[in-house]
């Protein structure tokens, strides 16, 4: 078990704290029973393409809480990724009904000279010119690859500034070059609002809050309505959430998340240090997923009844409209690929479908959460069908295409950026899920079928887009074993 | 008199960004037809940086061997202790293996540049079997046009080989830094449309079905021509000392009847083509634009709530090329004007002239500033007697809610459109830019 240490600037990275890696090709059943033991040996790559990085994730996160400011402290290039976080913001305001605004991300442009004498008095000016343009409830100041090998005194420059701004000004260390796994971003943006913003119960008894960690919170209503039969309503985090929101997350009476690789640190950082149990189930994406998921919070609520009554009227429901769909997929062959929550989980979900996921590749694969076990999505897996091929990658892409082209698959269902236009292009159907909500509960099974078998049923852009167009990689390449790069020796 | 108010300092900070670092060069890299960017850099520079000047910058995508088929060494802990030169060597060898290109930049990122690492030395090994050249383009040297300047730099120094002769009316067209306009190929192409009508050859590189042949034919030329304020000017001068070849530097981007009948005109003497030919061209292209110009006269002078003034806030390029179109075909009025593009120091003052006439006795107040907010604080603070006229980027839509304005996203970032081939260029893009401007109008109370 990790050790959440809130009282330090830093978070470790995934690959230090849990055991994670980014290399590896085998079957569920060996990947969950080496992971136990914190066993599984990552293999580097002899050819890599570009992944994505830690301060993405990280900044994304922090930038969507309402009304506060990012600076990043780094060259132009590492803001760049403001853009998109201002398309992912606006369109969860929208979904959400707020306000419309752009994100504030705001760069100290750190220079050639800079790499040399140091910025730390450019960052604090930035800081200031910040805090005075915006008004924010908060400062975040994330790192770059820049300013972590120069070794900028980022905490110092904060606390020199405490004095003139009566806000909290909070450090996120999310060094690029520090992590393969991206997903330890969220982790350093968690561990900022652990660190800087959470704040020790104002009283004794709990509140009625449940802290759900999400992304943008499509299915908000949903869940507000049915968190209401049992009592608690819920405080969706990072994104939107407020400030003062954050502050009180010591409060609540439990934690749960849409998504274990992004809940996990959050999630048993306030169990660990406030006291706020973190249910550790699988995710509640599909029928097993939320019923384990539902029953575990019911429990920790003392609402085991409510649950009982709220599941049945949900299996009662979708059971014949579940039945139809259940046929018309029936036997399909899939590929999934997403990070690694998302990904065991979603395998699940696609077989509960009636699918048949002949293989699962996860963007990373964490040998334990931060309570210590081996993730319960992925346990679940290895119970169901431990022959289960698996492989973890950075978004190697050569890799994937690789791998699609020798499956052939009726079917790619991923989660990440620009992943779904490889398998079209080579005439495979996709369905990229965007919104984590998409396969929720038995509202989510449904959705998620229906998209599927739309998906199923008109091919043709990706027929035509791939008798049209050619793929990057040589003949050579594609006659290789998909994973012929991945080295054996240890690191 | 157009006054700058010049603050590129070395404090400046930049919010909302308008363009990324050096690196961004990689993208100029993608737009030319079977080249790929190897990065030695950090995992994640290719994609923060696509995303902003590709896919959130009119629908941009991977294309043929963007986005995540970008090979990198992605950086690590280690490789910024120890060096990552062996580690570069590895990908490059296994990039030639499992791509199928022709052409290969590698570039760094800031982790490279600072540790050290002789990149150089690597390329170097490699430049007598494959096609492949380097450039140091760390993310802290400043920004994505030099960046692009970069890349045009390392491939004229590096590969391009002197032609045996000239081709005689060849002319190599430099203008918009690709994916950074979301409006680039079509640039491209209606400049090209815009020499071929009066009897020139156009050799490009970026674009669709160019690519290396293009590129080889680079050297041939008769003679370079810029369509830039600033940015490529280093690289016409480069071509120049490298292979003689002269250079004509045409500042402003043509856009509509008026600079466009110019441009012709320039070039066309530059050139030496038949006077007689060139306006026989333009009165047939006149002709065509000012048909549907009369036609649509009632939506432009009687549409409820016109804008009479308007604001750009663009890279050069674009505010200087939208702004002379806006005075001079559609009789609309600058405020204070802004370019976002962080134009060196050195350059402003040449572009600045630019703004002193921009036509009809009018003149331009201009700020340089990469810094968004900056530029929508400025605005903020401008009364307007009219709804103003905004074209910027998606930053802007917000902002003209708030000031009661019509906002057109032209400049990156352009993540509320999706753009294919067409651009603003010439007639039919100056007839496209009033259909968009005046779709924009229309479309806000109906």
């Amino acid at each position: 078990m990790s050790e959440i240490d809130i009282k330090h600037n830093q978070v470790p990275t995934r690959e230090n704290r849990l055991g994670a890696i980014t290399g590896y090709v085998g079957t569920i059943g060996e990947l969950n029973s080496q992971a136990g033991g914190c066993g599984v040996q990552n293999r580097e790559r002899c050819f890599s393409q570009a992944s994505a990085c830690a301060s993405g994730c990280c900044q994304g996160q922090l930038s969507s809480i309402q009304n506060v400011v990012v600076i990043n402290h780094g060259a132009i290039g590492c803001a760049a990724d403001a853009v998109a976080t201002n398309v992912n913001k606006k369109s969860g305001a929208r979904i959400r009904g707020l306000e419309y605004s752009n994100v504030r991300i705001v760069s100290s442009n750190l220079l050639e000279r800079d790499t040399v004498f140091g910025a730390v008095d450019k960052l604090k000016d930035t800081i200031l010119q910040a805090a005075k343009r915006y008004h924010p409830d908060a400062i975040f100041v994330t790192t770059s690859c820049v300013s972590g090998i120069i070794g900028e005194d980022i905490q110092g420059a904060l606390e020199d500034l405490k004095p003139q701004l009566d806000i909290p000004l909070v450090p996120a260390f999310c060094e690029g070059f520090r992590s393969k796994v991206w997903a330890s971003g969220f982790d350093s943006a968690f561990h900022a609002v652990l660190f800087g913003i959470v704040e020790p119960p104002r009283q004794v008894e709990k509140t009625n809050k449940v802290n759900f960690v999400n992304f943008r919170g499509s299915a908000r209503n949903e869940i507000i309505r049915t968190f209401k039969k049992l009592g608690v309503e819920p405080v969706f985090l990072l994104q939107y959430a407020t400030i003062e929101e954050l502050k009180r997350l010591s409060e609540a009476r439990a934690t749960v998340s849409i998504c274990g690789t992004l809940g996990s640190y959050i999630g048993n950082g306030l169990e660990q240090n406030y006291g706020v149990p973190y249910i550790k189930t699988e995710q509640p994406h599909g029928i097993q997923g939320y019923i384990n998921w539902m029953r575990n919070l019911g429990t920790f609520l003392g609402k085991e009844k409510e649950v009982e009554e709220h599941l049945a009227e949900e299996e009662e429901r979708t059971r014949e409209e579940l039945a139809e769909l259940r046929a018309k997929l029936k036997g399909k062959r899939v590929v999934v690929g997403m990070g690694p929550s998302f990904g065991h989980n979603y395998t699940r979900v696609l077989e509960e479908l009636g699918l048949d996921v002949v293989w699962t590749a996860t963007w990373h694969f964490d040998q334990n959460y931060d309570h210590g076990d081996v993730p319960e999505s992925t346990k679940r897996l290895a119970e169901i069908d431990d022959s289960l091929k698996v492989s973890v990658g950075d978004q190697q892409n050569y890799e994937i295409v690789n791998l699609l082209n020798k499956l052939q698959p009726d079917l790619y269902v991923t989660r990440h950026g620009g992943s779904s236009v490889w398998a079209t292009k080579m005439g495979i159907a996709t369905h990229m899920v965007v919104d984590e909500f998409t396969a929720f509960g038995y509202n989510g099974i449904v959705n998620f079928g229906n998209i599927l078998v739309d998906k199923l049923t008109n091919r043709a852009l990706a027929k035509r887009l791939a008798s049209r167009i050619q793929l990057p990689y040589s003949e050579w390449w594609l006659g290789q074993d998909s994973f012929s790069f991945l080295q054996e020796e240890v690191f | 008199m157009p006054t700058a108010q010049n603050i590129s300092n070395h404090n400046q900070i930049i919010d909302q960004v308008r363009h990324v670092c050096t690196l961004g060069g990689l993208q100029s890299v993608l737009a030319i037809e079977r080249a790929i960017p190897i990065l030695h850099a950090g995992p994640g520079c290719g994609q923060k940086l696509w995303g902003a000047l590709g896919l959130q910058n009119g629908g941009q995508g991977s294309g043929y061997a963007g986005g995540h088929t970008v090979p990198c060494t992605n950086a690590t802990e280690k490789d910024v202790i120890f060096g990552a030169t062996d580690k570069l060597r590895t990908v490059i060898e296994n990039a030639f293996k499992v791509l199928d290109l022709d052409f290969y930049v590698v570039l760094t990122g800031c982790t490279s540049d600072i540790v050290g690492d002789d990149v150089g030395e690597v390329v170097r090994e490699f430049q007598n079997e494959h096609k492949i050249v380097w450039a140091e383009t760390g993310g802290f040297k400043g920004s994505n046009f030099l960046g692009h300047e970069l890349v045009l730099e390392a491939i004229i120094d590096q590969y391009l080989k002197p032609a045996p002769e000239k081709i005689k009316g060849l002319v190599n067209i430099w203008a918009v830094v690709p994916y950074q306009d979301p409006f680039w190929t079509g640039v491209y192409d209606e400049l090209s449309g815009l020499l071929r009508s009066i009897g020139l050859t156009p050799n490009v590189i970026f674009g669709p079905h160019r690519g290396i042949p293009a590129l080889d034919l680079v050297p041939a030329a008769e003679f370079n021509l810029l369509v830039s304020p600033w940015v490529g000017l280093k690289a016409v001068k480069q071509l120049e000392e490298n292979f003689g070849t002269p250079f004509l530097h045409y500042p402003s981007l043509p856009i509509g009847p008026t600079e466009t009948g110019k441009f012709l005109r320039t070039v066309g003497e530059y050139a030496g083509v038949d006077p007689k030919k060139i306006e026989a061209v333009i009165a047939e292209n006149e002709d065509h634009y000012y048909h549907y110009i009369e036609r649509a006269a009632e939506v432009l002078l009687e549409t409820r709530f016109l804008p009479r003034r308007f604001t750009v806030v663009a890279d050069a390029t674009y505010t200087l090329a939208l702004s002379k179109f806006l005075v001079n075909d559609l009789a609309l009025i600058p405020n204070r004007q802004y370019i976002v593009d962080a134009t060196p120091a050195d350059l402003q003052e040449e572009v600045l002239k630019n703004f002193q006439d921009l036509g009809e006795g009018l003149s331009a107040d201009v700020l340089f500033t990469p810094d968004g907010g900056e530029v929508q604080e400025d605005i903020r603070a401008t009364k307007f007697r009219s709804r103003p006229l905004i074209l910027g980027s998606s930053w802007e839509r917000v902002l003209a809610k708030e000031v009661n304005g019509y906002a057109l996203s032209v400049s990156m970032p352009v993540s509320d459109r999706l753009v294919f081939d067409r651009s603003y260029v010439g007639y039919t893009g100056g007839l496209r830019l009033v259909e968009d401007i005046y779709s924009t109008i229309l479309a806000d109370f109906q």
